[in-house]
């Protein structure tokens, strides 16, 4: 293709101008960087696009009665999670009424929850002989998205194997955030 | 002793193939790459260290910001045209092929059914201004909209995916399902939040997936 252009300077009026050959050779050097730099931009845009999806199942619901199912289950299983405001939270095993431990301010940080979680972990088996535990995380009306993320996300880093969300939060659960100073807009 | 003479190489290489390479595969990104559509409520997720990836197709979100507004968007566009023409013969409303082909186009919105028409008239660049997000409340009735939304936009989904079952020659019952994802502000409080969540169980949708942003690796 590219010779074609280069006949044309014989043809002139006679005049035999001599065709300037061109050396075959073009620096591609700027060319190939820009083609890296884009392929590189649209390589990071595609893959880093795509959200991250957390999967949550949700106890089924009898929608008909809307009954409030109460399980009985060995308090010394049980350790609940109440989120309250400012990216803090309750914590408690057993119930609201008379704790066995706690109830204890904690952050959603690698001392704080994630700390708690390991502990439990260690201690219910042993407390209830081979049974593991069951944390319920209650978010509050003061509570956000991101602290429930956050939330579930140190239920799979601490490898719980049960755990659930309750929106039923409790009078006392309020109480203990309001006494906590954690209840605020 | 003889020096031996150090053959200075040419330093120009021969850049043609590295070339012709990279722009093929500069070809393969950009022709690959889906250009995002803009939001009409854009929302700011909470990070996760989870690993999973969101599906690309049939995928319903819910998304939800901006004090409890709340917008819903499907992936598939036969499965938007399916469920607004059976969300029209539930609340009464007749939608012309002008409009469905409008809202087939149409990314997500948040308005409520009545409005729907007035939506769709309007030019899509002014379509964000209007848009207060759809009626949602504890009840399964008619008036929580969103509950409607996303039982038509399951029922559809399944129909359309049946039909293709069948003309393939496939199990029709073996397809899968929508998935409804919750797209939720990092700041949106609770109650919101848990209004969709109880939307979904009273419909048995006891499965979604919340959409996060990504973490990195250990902080």
């Amino acid at each position: 293709m590219a010779e074609l252009n280069q006949d044309s300077g014989k043809q002139g009026k006679g005049g035999k101008v001599r065709a300037k050959k061109n050396g075959g050779k073009v620096d591609l050097t700027a060319m190939v960087d820009l083609a890296f730099l884009l392929i590189t931009f649209f390589m990071l845009t595609t893959s880093l696009n795509k959200p991250q999806a957390m999967d949550v199942a949700m106890p089924d619901k009898n929608v008909e009665t809307d009954r409030k199912d109460e399980v009985d289950i060995d308090e010394r299983r049980s350790v609940t999670l109440v989120l309250g405001s400012d990216n803090k939270m309750v914590w408690y095993q057993g119930v609201v009424t008379n704790p066995l431990q706690g109830p204890t301010v904690v952050d959603y940080g690698k001392d704080g929850l994630r700390a708690v979680l390991l502990q439990v972990k260690a201690q219910v088996p042993q407390q209830t002989g081979g049974k593991d535990v069951i944390v319920v995380i209650r978010p509050s009306e003061k509570s956000v998205t991101r602290n429930i993320i956050d939330a579930l996300d140190e239920m799979k880093i601490a490898d719980i194997k049960r755990y659930m969300i309750s929106n039923r939060i409790m009078k006392e659960e309020v109480e203990l955030l309001e006494k906590e100073n954690i209840y605020n807009d | 002793m003889g020096k031996a003479k150090v053959k200075r190489a040419s330093t120009s290489i021969d850049m043609t193939a590295m070339c012709d390479v990279s722009f093929l595969l500069l070809t393969f990104f950009v022709l690959t790459a889906t250009a995002r559509q803009p939001e009409t409520l854009t929302v700011d997720t909470a990070p996760s260290y989870s690993q999973a990836k969101l599906p690309d197709a049939n995928l319903a979100i819910i998304t939800v910001g901006d004090e409890g507004k709340v917008f819903f968007s499907m992936s598939d566009q036969n499965v938007r045209v399916e469920t607004l023409r059976s969300m029209g013969s539930i609340y009464g409303i007749e939608f012309t092929p002008e409009e469905q082909t409008q809202f087939q186009g149409m990314e997500d919105f948040g308005v409520p059914i009545r409005n729907m028409k007035e939506l769709l008239k309007m030019d899509p660049a002014t379509r964000a201004t209007v848009q207060k997000g759809i009626p949602v409340d504890s009840t399964t009735n008619l008036t929580n909209e969103l509950s409607s939304w996303v039982k038509q936009a399951r029922l559809s989904s399944a129909k359309i995916l049946k039909n293709r079952a069948i003309e393939l020659g496939k199990d029709p019952d073996d397809i899968d399902l929508l998935t409804v994802a919750i797209k939720a502000d990092a700041n949106e409080k609770f109650p919101s939040l848990n209004l969709i969540i109880e939307t979904l169980r009273n419909q048995k949708q006891n499965k979604f997936s919340f959409v996060t942003g990504l973490k990195s690796a250990d902080q």
